[in-house]
């Protein structure tokens, strides 16, 4: 059963948003592109990516495919597909939906 | 990703697990190194940076689990892979697996074999289509004291003619002919069935057609249906012998019809099916002889169907005459009321009660084989506390952790139910083949689907029953604890012993229901044995049943002189003491008949009791050993004058005379227009409908009546020869009675062989089979409950040995230790039989229907049995208790 994390939810958008930007990055990559771009105020669970990459490529979101980076190291780089694309805006327009229903909330109460 | 490409990745990986494992690995580890990397750049050393990243990521082997708990193919192989580890590590320790699977194939193939009997006997709807349908037609008649009243063919057809809720009614009895003319002659057993017998019960000839209306008529030529078996015994299954004659009773039938090979009715082993051919112009309003079934219209209850019959049973008196010498208004009076009952429950009759307390039995059996069993794995799971709680620690979840011993215990049940299973098969084949059960529907009892799947259920539910006990107590395991004790054994907590006391006091209290239960079937039996059958030395009469033909002899003083010259050459025969004539051996019952006294007499109009009659000869009683209380044996010269006589049972003649004596000289007869028959004496009573059932009044009629009145003299044809000689069951002597009947009629065959012993056995069939399985399970249960008194305290032993070291050494005398032990086997004993002995009370009270003649809460027995278990127990508990007696002070301190 996958750990319930404070992320969890908004960490395949996180996921997809990066990899949509900068295609081809391995997990490390983009475990610190989440944490720099938030300003360290995000940080992903170490052992939650894995599992959630692993649940997106199952979902077809998102393909990995092993490189060689110029330090000579091996690494497995992942990049958005369609199905991926088509999931983060879908994934976007939710997040904009909760986001500004909570900020309403927050507003009027 | 297409479903397709998920499944096929997902079989990828499912052949190449090492692979997918590896790629996972790998992946984890660039992630380390990337993080390492970025560590050292920001100025720690390689080693804390690598360090460092670890800390960082968690346990790899974690996320590897996670990352393998995505994708279907997954949901297959972790219980897969964990099930080829339960399956190792049971491997591991064969004593462990062997005594399990051996205690549990012994509850489970014990629970199978009787449910497959409760399945084919009292579950599976009878091998008719729609038989829920069928019903027997019986009667009471309140009015002349006959609790169950038969058919009589002025009803049968009554009802076939004005029902409103029958499809088809038929009337059937059993008889027997006797064929000639195709090598030797035979004694064949035969129903004589109305037309619409087969069709009735939805059962269509293999081969060949049904009777018709036209069989019944007086012209139209005689025609019999064989059975399967006997059409390919004698006919070799050939085809061609439809159309064949064969002569039944000297008269030609012609071959119309085989029986389906499967076709069973009621138990009853037949060859021939015969029309009765009925005239219906002939019939007269009171001749009960036969029994019916008839086939309700769809959805029509039993209680519709009843009422229906109450209202046509007064049409019958104004559809048939009545019979010579009865009054009219008798039918009236006698208030023949009808108790339709299901075909089913006339088939299954009383043996529901014997099934069900036998269920219950083997039920107990595998509730204590899985207490055993869950005994085992507690001390298994006790030994494994560490590496489970260092597991834990490691990160496995609880869930795992009990999945995996779930799996353990489930395939222990498995495995075991796949013995069992087998087990019950043979039992079964023993079953079938000793016959000693004597129970209805015997060859519907088989291995089938059903069984099968119920051996797997139980099999699954003994494997979490007795699975679940060591996972709820080691599945969350309380870390610092089992950490802390690994160095050195502590005594072991409270805790821990509470399960296993528990359980073997389960045990114990099982054990005991089982072994009261059989004590009271043991005390049941005894009584039944010291029951004065009215007969004796049962084991050394032969008998056999010949029947002398119309055709063959018509007259019937010159039948009686043939049999009479029969019973002279058989006694010629050495080492025969005797020989004597019955229409109907003990314990096969006879007909059921009301009969007047000329004193006191009866009241005009009102029908006396019933009673048995029974049709013998000379010499019968005391060649069965039939004693005679008063009065004198019938005499041949009383069977050929006119002079009518007849004796009569002691309870009858008490009844009537209130003295066996004073019956002598006093007159009974039949029916209002028979001849006043002479008591000329007192037989013994006779517990004719069982050992168990109250001996019905009797009279033994001569199997010859000549009537003053009539001119015709009546004889009973076909008779049972009983044969008073230890030579019972020789091939020789059988041979040798065959040529004294030969000698005197060579077309006379010779029917059903048997001995007396034997129906006096089979009387006391149910009796014993219960008896032996409730004395099989109560051994079984018994040993299962002192392994496991033994078990508790030799590990209790052997885990207090630093502790018994220490009290040895501080000068504890070895006696005191000893006793300490027993007493603790004895208290865990104790308490099992207090729970045991209620528990009994309680369930033996179910057992009442199958008991005789003691009390379901017989103290002896109680108190007998719960003292043998207890004393059991305490030696079970000596045995270990010398052992911690004799432990080695400095040893047991310098050990572990």
């Amino acid at each position: 059963m996958p750990k319930t994390d404070s992320l969890q939810g908004s960490l395949d958008l996180l996921v997809l948003k990066i990899l949509s930007r900068r295609p081809r990055l391995h997990g490390y990559a983009i475990m610190t592109a989440i944490q720099e771009i938030s300003e360290e105020i995000l940080r992903v669970e170490e052992g939650s990516l894995y599992p959630a990459l692993h649940r997106m490529e199952e979902a077809g979101w998102i393909r990995a495919e092993w490189v060689i980076k110029e330090s000579g190291r091996r690494a497995r780089a992942y990049e958005l597909t369609t199905a991926g694309r088509k999931q983060l805006s879908a994934e976007e327009v939710r997040w904009q939906a909760v986001t500004s229903a909570v900020g309403r909330v927050l507003r009027m109460a | 990703m297409p479903v397709w490409r998920q499944f096929v990745r997902g079989l990828r990986t499912l052949v190449n697990r090492d692979r997918a494992d590896r790629e996972i690995a790998d992946e984890v580890e660039s992630y380390l190194e990337h993080s390492t990397d970025e560590l050292v750049s920001s100025g720690l050393s390689p080693e804390v940076a690598r360090r460092v990243a670890r800390l960082e990521l968690g346990g790899a082997t974690v996320v590897r689990e996670q990352v393998r708990s995505y994708g279907w193919e997954n949901v297959i192989a972790a219980p897969l892979s964990d099930l080829r580890y339960a399956a190792r590590r049971l491997r591991a320790s064969p004593g462990f697996t062997a005594v399990s699977v051996l205690t549990l194939a012994s509850g489970i193939g014990a629970s199978t074999a009787i449910f497959s009997m409760v399945d084919g006997v009292l579950l599976k709807p009878l091998p008719y289509p729609h038989s829920e349908q069928l019903v027997e037609l019986r009667h009471t008649a309140p009015g002349i004291n006959i609790k169950e009243l038969n058919i009589a063919a002025s009803l049968y057809l009554t009802y076939g003619e004005e029902s409103r809720v029958f499809q088809d009614v038929a009337m059937w009895t059993p008889g027997s002919a006797s064929v000639t003319g195709l090598a030797v002659p035979e004694e064949l057993p035969r129903l004589s069935v109305t037309n619409l017998f087969l069709a009735t019960l939805g059962v269509q000839p293999a081969l060949g057609r049904q009777f018709t209306v036209s069989d019944d008529l007086p012209e139209s030529e005689r025609v019999v249906i064989l059975t399967d078996g006997y059409w390919k015994a004698r006919f070799g299954g050939n085809p061609g012998a439809i159309g064949r004659r064969m002569i039944l009773d000297g008269n030609a039938y012609e071959i119309v019809g085989v029986l389906p090979p499967a076709f069973q009715f009621m138990d009853h082993k037949f060859a021939l099916l015969t029309p009765f051919r009925l005239h219906r112009s002939e019939v007269r309003l009171i001749s009960f002889c036969c029994q019916g079934i008839g086939r309700l219209k769809p959805g029509v209850t039993l209680a519709q169907a009843n009422a229906d019959v109450a209202r046509m049973l007064p049409m019958a008196p104004g559809k048939f005459p009545i019979n010579p010498g009865f009054s009219a208004t008798m039918f009236a009076e006698a208030r023949i009321t009808p108790t339709l009952r299901l075909l089913r429950d006339q088939v299954v009759g009383d043996t529901g009660d014997t099934l069900w307390v036998l269920m219950g039995t083997v039920g107990i059996v595998l509730l204590i084989a899985c207490a055993n069993v869950a005994n085992l794995l507690l001390v298994r799971a006790g030994g494994r506390h560490q590496e489970l709680a260092v597991r834990a620690a490691l990160g496995a979840g609880s869930g795992r952790i009990a999945r995996e011993l779930l799996l353990e215990s489930g395939l222990l049940g498995l495995t075991g139910g796949a013995f069992g299973l087998a087990l019950a098969g043979v039992a079964l084949r023993l079953l079938a083949a000793s016959d000693i059960a004597h129970l209805p529907r015997i060859h519907e009892i088989s291995i089938d689907l059903t069984v099968v799947a119920f051996a797997l259920g139980i099999s699954l539910a003994a494997g979490l029953l007795f699975g679940l006990i060591p996972v709820l107590k080691y599945a969350r395991p309380q870390l610092s604890n089992a950490l802390r004790s690994g160095g050195r054994s502590l005594s072991q907590s409270r805790g821990r012993h509470r399960a296993r006391n528990l359980l073997v006091v389960v045990q114990v209290a099982m054990a005991l229901v089982l072994l009261i239960g059989s004590g009271l079937m043991l005390r049941t039996f005894q009584t039944l044995r010291h029951v004065d059958p009215g007969i004796s030395g049962a084991n050394e009469v032969e008998t056999l049943r010949i029947s002398i033909p119309e055709m063959q002899v018509k007259e019937p003083e010159r039948v009686l002189r043939m049999d009479q010259d029969m019973l002279r050459k058989i006694e010629g025969i050495p080492g025969v003491a005797g020989a004597g004539i019955i229409n109907w051996l003990p314990f096969e019952g006879g007909s059921n008949d009301p009969v007047y006294a000329q004193s006191p007499p009866t009241r005009e109009g009102v029908t006396p009791p019933i009673r048995r009659f029974k049709y013998i000869s000379p010499g019968y009683l005391s060649v069965v050993g039939t004693r005679l209380i008063a009065g004198r044996d019938l005499a041949w010269s009383d069977l050929y004058s006119d002079k009518p006589v007849a004796l009569v049972s002691e309870n009858m003649a008490r009844e009537l005379w209130h003295d066996p004596r004073a019956a002598i000289g006093k007159r009974i007869r039949a029916s209002l227009d028979d001849d006043w028959h002479e008591v000329v004496g007192v037989a013994a009573d006779l517990r004719d409908d069982g050992i168990d059932q109250k001996a019905p009044g009797i009279v033994y009629w001569p199997v010859l009546q000549k009537s003053a009145a009539d001119t015709e003299a009546s004889v009973v044809r076909s008779v049972v020869f009983v044969i008073r000689t230890r030579r019972t069951g020789s091939a020789a002597l059988l041979q040798q009675i065959q040529q004294a009947v030969a000698a005197i009629n060579p077309n006379l065959p010779v029917a059903d062989v048997k001995t007396l012993g034997s129906l006096y056995d089979r009387s006391l069939a149910r009796t014993s089979f219960t008896l032996v399985l409730l004395a099989i399970a109560g051994g079984m249960a018994l040993l299962v409950g002192v392994i496991g008194i033994y078990g508790v305290i030799s590990y209790t032993v052997s885990q207090r040995t630093r502790e018994i070291g220490i009290r040895l050494a501080l000068g504890s005398p070895p006696d005191e230790v000893t006793r300490g032990f027993v007493r603790y086997g004895l208290v865990l004993s104790s308490v099992g039989a207090i729970f045991g002995v209620a528990a009994a009370l309680a369930l033996t009270r179910l057992m009442k229907s199958v008991l005789y003649g003691v009390s379901p809460a017989d103290p002896m027995t109680y108190v007998a049995v719960s003292a043998g278990l207890i004393l059991a127990a305490t030696l079970a508990s000596y045995l270990p208790a010398r052992r911690a007696a004799r432990i080695d002070p400095m040893q047991a301190l310098r050990a572990e």
